[in-house]
Formats: C-alpha cells, structure tokens, sequence
C-alpha cells in the first residue's frame, strides 16, 4: 500500500505590543495580549474547532486507517493554556486516539538552527518537554524544524540529537528532475530519513483551493483522486504538508474545504492504492532511494523556498544579529522572565514582518503582518530588543551588588 | 496682516511665528486686522481676525477681473508647501485651474469655503484669497500697511496694494530654495519673486535667507530687512520626564526630508558609536526620507542604539526635548529653525548647522556645516563627555533666551513699518 502522509502545522506567534522609545527601560511587558487572544479566539472558531471535530470523526470512521500528523509550536502550546484551554482539550482528544502523531520542532519557532547549535537543541529540548506535559508523556520521534528549514548540516544536528526522520520542502531546485514521492536519506548522516513535500498537490489545497483564476478552480475531490491515480505507480509516498489554518482560515468555510476534506479519506480508499500513514511509519516501512544533497538551506516559503522570507535584508539581519548577540548572556541569567522573553523574540514571524520582497511580490506577507510596513515592524522590535538588552544587563549584575 | 494659519490651528512654523508677531506688535499697541483663510473661532484675540470664508466677492469690480487674470497657476507638488504635516504628503496631480469651468464657478462664487490647509486644492485657495484680499482692501480703509506672509498670502497683499494704493511689505519665512533644493517649482518662484517684486519692502527670517533673496531673486540688498523669529516664552521648561534608560540620548527631531539633513545625523552617529557605544540616538518625525534612514541605520548595524519614533506631538515633543542630552539640527538649509530654542527651554545643548538662521542669533551653541559629520561625531561626543561645555551652554543658554523676544521683534518691525510708510510718496 502507498501512502499519503497529511501533516499540519500549528502555530501563532507571540505578537509584540506597539513598543515605543519611551518605553525603553520603563515597560518590560512586550506582548500584544489582547490582540494574540482575539486571533487565537478567531482561528479557533474558524479552524481549530470545526476541523478537529471533523478529523476526530474520520479517525472514529476509519478506524487504525486514517492518520494525520501535527506539529505544535510551544508559542501555539503557551496560548492555548492561556486562551483556548478548549482547543487544547480538543487536540488532546485526537492524540489520545492514536491516529495521531506529534512532531518535535524548536519551542519558539525560531531560526535558531541557521544561528547556534546550543540554542537550537535546547529549544527542542524544551519543546519535547512542553509535548510530554500536555499530552501524556508522548515523545515524538520525527522532527520538523520552522518553516520546513533544511540542509545537510541541520539534518546532520538533527540526527546526533537522536531522531530518525525529518520533513521538508521538495523544492524544485534541489530535487531536479528527482521526485518527492520517495524517501530520502540525508547527505551525511545517511541514518536520517528525509521526507519531502509534494508541494505542487500541498499547494492545490493550502494556496489554490478557492482560487478562480486557476485553471482547475474548483478543486473536487474527484480532481484530487486523479492526480493522486496519476502518480507513478513505483512512487510511494505523497507527502501534504500545510499550515492546519489552511482548513477555515486561509481556505474559508464557505469554499467548500471542510467538506472537501470529509469527502477525500473515503474517495482514497475506495478509488486509489493510497492509504494514510504518519512519518513514524513511512520512515519504518520505506527504504530510502537514494541522498539529498542540501547545500544550503531551503524553506516552504514563497516561489524561491529559500530563506529570504526571514533573513537576507539589512533589517532583517540586523535585528537577527543583535538577537543572538545575546545569547551567551541571557543564558548566564537563568531567569525564567528572560529566558521566556527571550524565546518568544525568536520567533521566526518577527523577521518575516520585516521582509521587504512584498514591495514586489508576496502580498501573502502583508497577510500575515500585525504591521503596515517592515520598516514599522523593525522599529517595534528594536525597540523592545533594546529593553531587553537592559534587562539582561541589569541582571547580571546584581549578584555583584549583592 | 494676510496669513495662512493661526494657532492654535497650526501645521507648522509659519502659524506659530505670526502668532509671536501679533502677540509682539500688540504690546506696541499697534491695531491688526489679520486675515486667514480661515476661522476656527477659538484664537487668542490679538487682532482684529477676518475669516476670508466670510468675505463676499463683488464681481463688478472690473479691476477683480484683471487681478484673477494675472494670477499665475500652478502644479501643486509635495515640496510645494512650506510646513507640511507628515499626512500630508503625497504627490499631488496636476492642476490647470485655468481649463476647469467648475474651479472657475467656485472661485467666483460669491463666497468660497477656504480649508486653510495645505491640501491638494492648495493653488484653488491661493488665487481665491488673492481676491478676498482686494474685496478686503476695497471695504475698508482702516489700515496703513499691508504685511503678507509667505508665497501663500502674496497674491492677497498684491492684490491689496492694487486696490488700495497702501504700501506692501513682504515677509519670508521660508524661500522655494529652502524647500526643494535644486528642484524650484518654478510657478512658486515666480510667485515669491512677483510678492517680493511688488513690495515695498521685504522681511527675511534671517540675514541666510535675506542671501537667498539678494542672490536668487535678485531684490536689491537694501529693500530687504532681516527681521529673526523669537520665543514666545523664554522661561527654562522643569520637565515632569525622567529618562529611562542609562545611557545618553543625542537627538534630531523634525521632519525628516532633504531640507532637514537626516542623513547627516545617522552619519554622525555611526561614527560616534564606534567609539562610544553608551549613547542612544533617536530620530523622531516623519517624511519621505524615514524608511531610506532606517535602511542606513540597519545596514550601518546600528539600529539596538539608533531609534525611531515617528511624527511626535503635544506632549511627547516636550519629553523628547527633556529627556535629551544633546540635541542636533543639521538642517541643508533652514530660513530660521525654532527647534533648537526650545530644545535650550529644556536645558538641552544644541548642534546647529551654519546653514541655519537660528545660527545667527544663538550664540552657545557648536555651530557646523551640515556635511561636516566628522566634526558633527566630535561635537556630539565632546557635548556627552566634557561636561564643562555642556555646563556652560546650560548657563548661558537660558540668559540668551531672554534677549530672544518677540517684543523686541516688533519693535524693529515698527521701525521698518514706520520707514516704508513715509518712504511712500
């Protein structure tokens, strides 16, 4: 049987409250709460709900068959204790089933693996942690780092920390004329088993579902089944990857998606050789083809998958720079307050707000930004990151004073 | 008097400094009637106020027809306009006043709902004022003098003096030069040059824009006089704002385009970084050069010390001024510039540059050319950390501040008003 592994991710970041200059060393509160509850409360209703009833009762409906993956942020994980106690009761309930597996990613869904080892481990370390409390001691074995960001020396930290599988992008560059429906291993450490997005099928749902300028609008299910029929008879594995906001927030209810997705589980197994299987799985079942080599990183963003979302611009790296300046010293503070803090800023959002290709392309960046301009969103942050700067001096010294 | 605005309805400096005028002359107990386009009704009253929106238009004047006819029409575009809010700047389309039969229709309406603002029907209301200026002139004779302020108001006075025979008297507070550099809207030129040409005597803000007037207007040296702005209050501001942070703060404040020379200052302040991290400086306003100067400050890798806070008002200018150790202008060309007054109400040193008019009447202050950064990073830096100087600008600051007044500001204007009227024939 091949299968269609269907994994979503879950994340919101810590928005920063309009942080202005004289706040610089007087106001040490930094998150917009009311606006990071009303968006939690939003999707809520809009996604998270509605779409975990309707998985929960596919799982009830094909028992043992029908799976889905997801990955937790831990800035996803904190809200929902504080916001949505019953969206988290509801993503419990999935897991309890079975059907359902977790993936280990970085606690603040954070850059952190272009940038430092020590961090990147130590945030998945807490993440793995945050997991383990919330959901019965389950320990996911496979990895996805932020924003499906790969290459051969990520996989490679990855594998020495342990897992034995990690997801990405198959983006078009790196795999040529390759196919993402096989696995793969990584480069140098050929123990790590690579799964890669099938991005073309990913994208008909997550970005061109309601779209009526494309030439397939609208998307059916029967549509879907004969291009998943159309794939190679030797190629194993479909890898649907997406953001879980893609079913109700991006993709409304009124386009049909929720009923696409009800529809598609039973349309798979009654039409198609394709069953449902999560990356634990696959990476048991399914031996490799052959390496990837990833030189230098890719991502699931935008037409060039590469890093320019987050990184690249001079606001964006001075502001990354300044970031992990610090981490030597926030590290030497142990406070709970800043190191939290200090997670939270690395959120990977903060420098995506920052990016300035939306000026050209990409108004999917302004959709997602709380700000009118990257230059606005650079200004906030430095800000804050200048309080916090103070902050973490401040603490050091005090064991001198004391 | 003919105006543009009047506190407490401002955008800009051109408001605050007719209010010092008025308040100045009245002291003198000299008898104003001062027109703006329009009313808000809460003005001090200095004056005797005329709203031009009041004022109704009798077309069969034949000598209106002649003065709208001569009127000269233009493109309005974003440099136009001397104290342009920061909202208000956009590129405004093009504006042949002349084709428009419904323009037409409503400037000679008998009366004409004036905005008073420097919108994009800004040359409308300039050519319409300069008929309410002859109506004006036409009902009354009360007055001795006309005195118009800016480009603005001069189409008002000329048109006055048409009617009234009464002499004219020029005021410049800001020339096109000033405002675009290089790129003179040539309409506004004109209009200066025709107000000032016209007049009998010019005022300028400053012996710089008095230079500006000689040179690039060609007005003879001796028909101009240099008439500096003032302070309204000279007392020393006991701010209620504490800083927050540790380190010192070196600041430019004011909007942030070509005439103000912001590039100049993050310039400066990389340099002063590199050798003394513990400063933070702070660029607050807004204007078509912000995001190309957060750009810099990013590419520079200093923006955790480099801090923007965008268009200022009220109350958080006075927390700026306070919180300040130094204060920078390094204004391209700047006809007066009050900013750094105020900044010495606060107790706050100043750097200035020479292509200031506010250069010539402070005297404690490190005065340097406005593309000098190397020698702008050692004033900020000498300023931070030899605080004898700093000390002593403090002291002296505030005795100069007395001199600074705006009575003493209309008393020489008494004096030019006085020589031009029996100059007259």
């Amino acid at each position: 049987m091949r299968s269609i592994c269907f994994y979503f991710q879950v994340h919101q970041p810590y928005r920063l409250k309009p942080y202005r200059f004289f706040d610089i060393g007087d106001d040490h509160y930094y998150w917009d709460d009311f606006l990071n509850r009303s968006v939690i409360r939003k999707i809520a209703q809009k996604c998270y709900l509605p779409m975990n009833s309707l998985l929960l009762d596919l799982i009830h409906q094909y028992p043992g068959q029908f799976k889905v993956t997801f990955s937790f942020s831990g800035t996803f994980m904190d809200q929902l204790e504080a916001y949505a106690p019953d969206v988290l009761e509801s993503f419990q309930r999935l897991v309890k089933t079975g059907q359902v597996e977790l993936l280990s990613e970085t606690y603040g869904h954070a850059l952190a693996a272009l940038k430092s080892k020590d961090e990147f481990s130590s945030m998945v370390d807490q993440h793995r942690e945050k997991i383990q409390a919330l959901f019965d001691g389950y320990t996911p074995k496979v990895f996805r780092n932020t924003e499906l960001i790969y290459s051969d020396q990520i996989g490679a930290m990855v594998a020495d920390m342990g897992y034995k599988g990690i997801l990405t992008e198959g983006a078009k560059h790196v795999l040529g004329w390759k196919s993402p429906n096989y696995v793969y291993h990584n480069s140098i450490k050929p123990d790590l088993k690579v799964l890669l997005k099938n991005f073309r099928l990913s994208d008909d749902i997550a970005f061109r579902f309601s779209n009526k300028t494309w030439e397939d609008y609208p998307l059916t299910t029967d549509k879907f089944i004969n291009w998943i029929n159309a794939i190679p008879k030797s190629e194993q594995v479909l890898n649907l990857f997406m953001d879980y906001e893609t079913f109700g927030e991006h993709q409304w209810a009124e386009t049909g998606i929720f009923e696409f997705m009800k529809a598609l589980p039973g349309a798979v197994f009654n039409q198609t050789d394709f069953g449902f299987s999560t990356p634990s799985e696959i990476i048991d079942q399914v031996s490799p083809i052959s390496a990837i080599h990833v030189p230098t990183p890719i991502s699931w963003a935008d037409e060039e998958r590469d890093l320019t979302a987050w990184l690249g611009n001079d606001l964006q790296d001075e502001a990354f720079d300044r970031l992990y300046d610090l981490e030597n010293m926030v590290k030497k503070t142990k406070d709970p307050d800043l190191l939290r803090d200090w997670n939270y800023l690395q959120t990977s959002d903060h420098f995506y707000y920052m990016c300035t290709k939306f000026f050209s392309d990409g108004d999917i960046h302004s959709y997602f930004s709380p700000y009118d301009t990257p230059y606005d969103a650079f200004i906030n942050y430095m800000n804050v990151l200048s309080d916090f700067v103070l902050r973490v001096k401040e603490k050091l010294k005090e064991p001198a004073i004391a | 008097m003919f105006g543009w605005e009047f506190p407490p309805h401002i955008s800009g400096g051109l408001g605050t400094a007719c209010y010092g005028l008025v308040k100045g002359l009245a002291h003198h107990n000299q008898d104003i009637i001062f027109v703006v386009p329009k009313l808000w009704g809460d003005e001090e009253p200095l004056a005797r106020f005329v709203n031009a929106s009041d004022v109704a238009i009798d077309y069969k004047e034949r000598k209106f027809k002649k003065i709208w006819k001569n009127l000269t029409y233009l493109e309005v575009s974003s440099f136009l306009v001397p104290y342009l809010g920061p909202e208000e700047y956009k590129k405004f389309t093009d504006y042949a006043i002349h084709d428009r039969a419904d323009v037409d229709d409503s400037i000679f309406s008998p009366k004409y709902q004036f905005s008073g603002k420097y919108g994009k029907n800004l040359m409308e209301e300039v050519s319409r004022y300069a008929l309410t200026g002859a109506q004006i002139a036409r009902d009354r004779d009360d007055f001795d003098i006309i005195h118009a302020h800016d480009w603005l108001s001069f189409p008002a006075g000329i048109a006055a003096k048409e009617i009234s025979g009464k002499p004219l008297v020029a005021h410049v507070h800001a020339t096109e030069f000033d405002r675009s550099g290089k790129s003179v809207n040539q309409p506004v030129y004109d209009i200066e040059r025709a107000g000032m040409e016209a007049a009998d005597h010019v005022l300028a803000v400053s012996q710089l824009t008095k230079n500006t007037i000689v040179t690039k207007y060609g007005i003879p040296e001796e028909k101009v006089s240099v008439l500096h702005n003032a302070v309204l209050d000279a007392s020393i501001i006991k701010s209620k704002y504490d800083k927050k942070v540790p380190e010192k703060i070196v600041t430019f404040l004011g909007r942030i385009t070509f005439q103000k020379g912001p590039e100049y200052f993050v310039e400066a302040a990389k340099k002063v970084l590199d050798r003394d991290p513990n400063v933070r400086f702070v660029m607050a306003g807004s204007g078509d050069l912000l995001n190309r100067m957060i750009d810099r400050v990013a590419e520079l890798r200093i923006a955790s010390k480099f801090h923007f806070t965008g268009f200022l008002k009220g109350d958080d200018v006075d927390h700026m001024y306070a919180i300040s150790d130094v204060y920078v202008m390094p204004s391209v060309s700047e006809p007066f510039g009050i900013s750094p007054l105020e900044a010495v109400r606060h107790n706050t040193p100043v750097i200035i540059s020479k292509q200031s008019g506010v250069a010539e009447v402070l005297v404690n202050a490190i005065k340097i050319d406005f593309w000098d950064i190397d020698s702008m990073a050692d004033s900020i830096f000498a300023l931070l950390h030899y605080n004898g100087i700093s000390r002593m600008f403090k002291e002296m600051g505030s005795q100069e501040l007395k001199k600074l007044k705006w009575e003493h500001v209309a008393a020489k204007l008494v004096t030019v008003y006085e020589k031009t009227i029996s100059a007259r024939p």
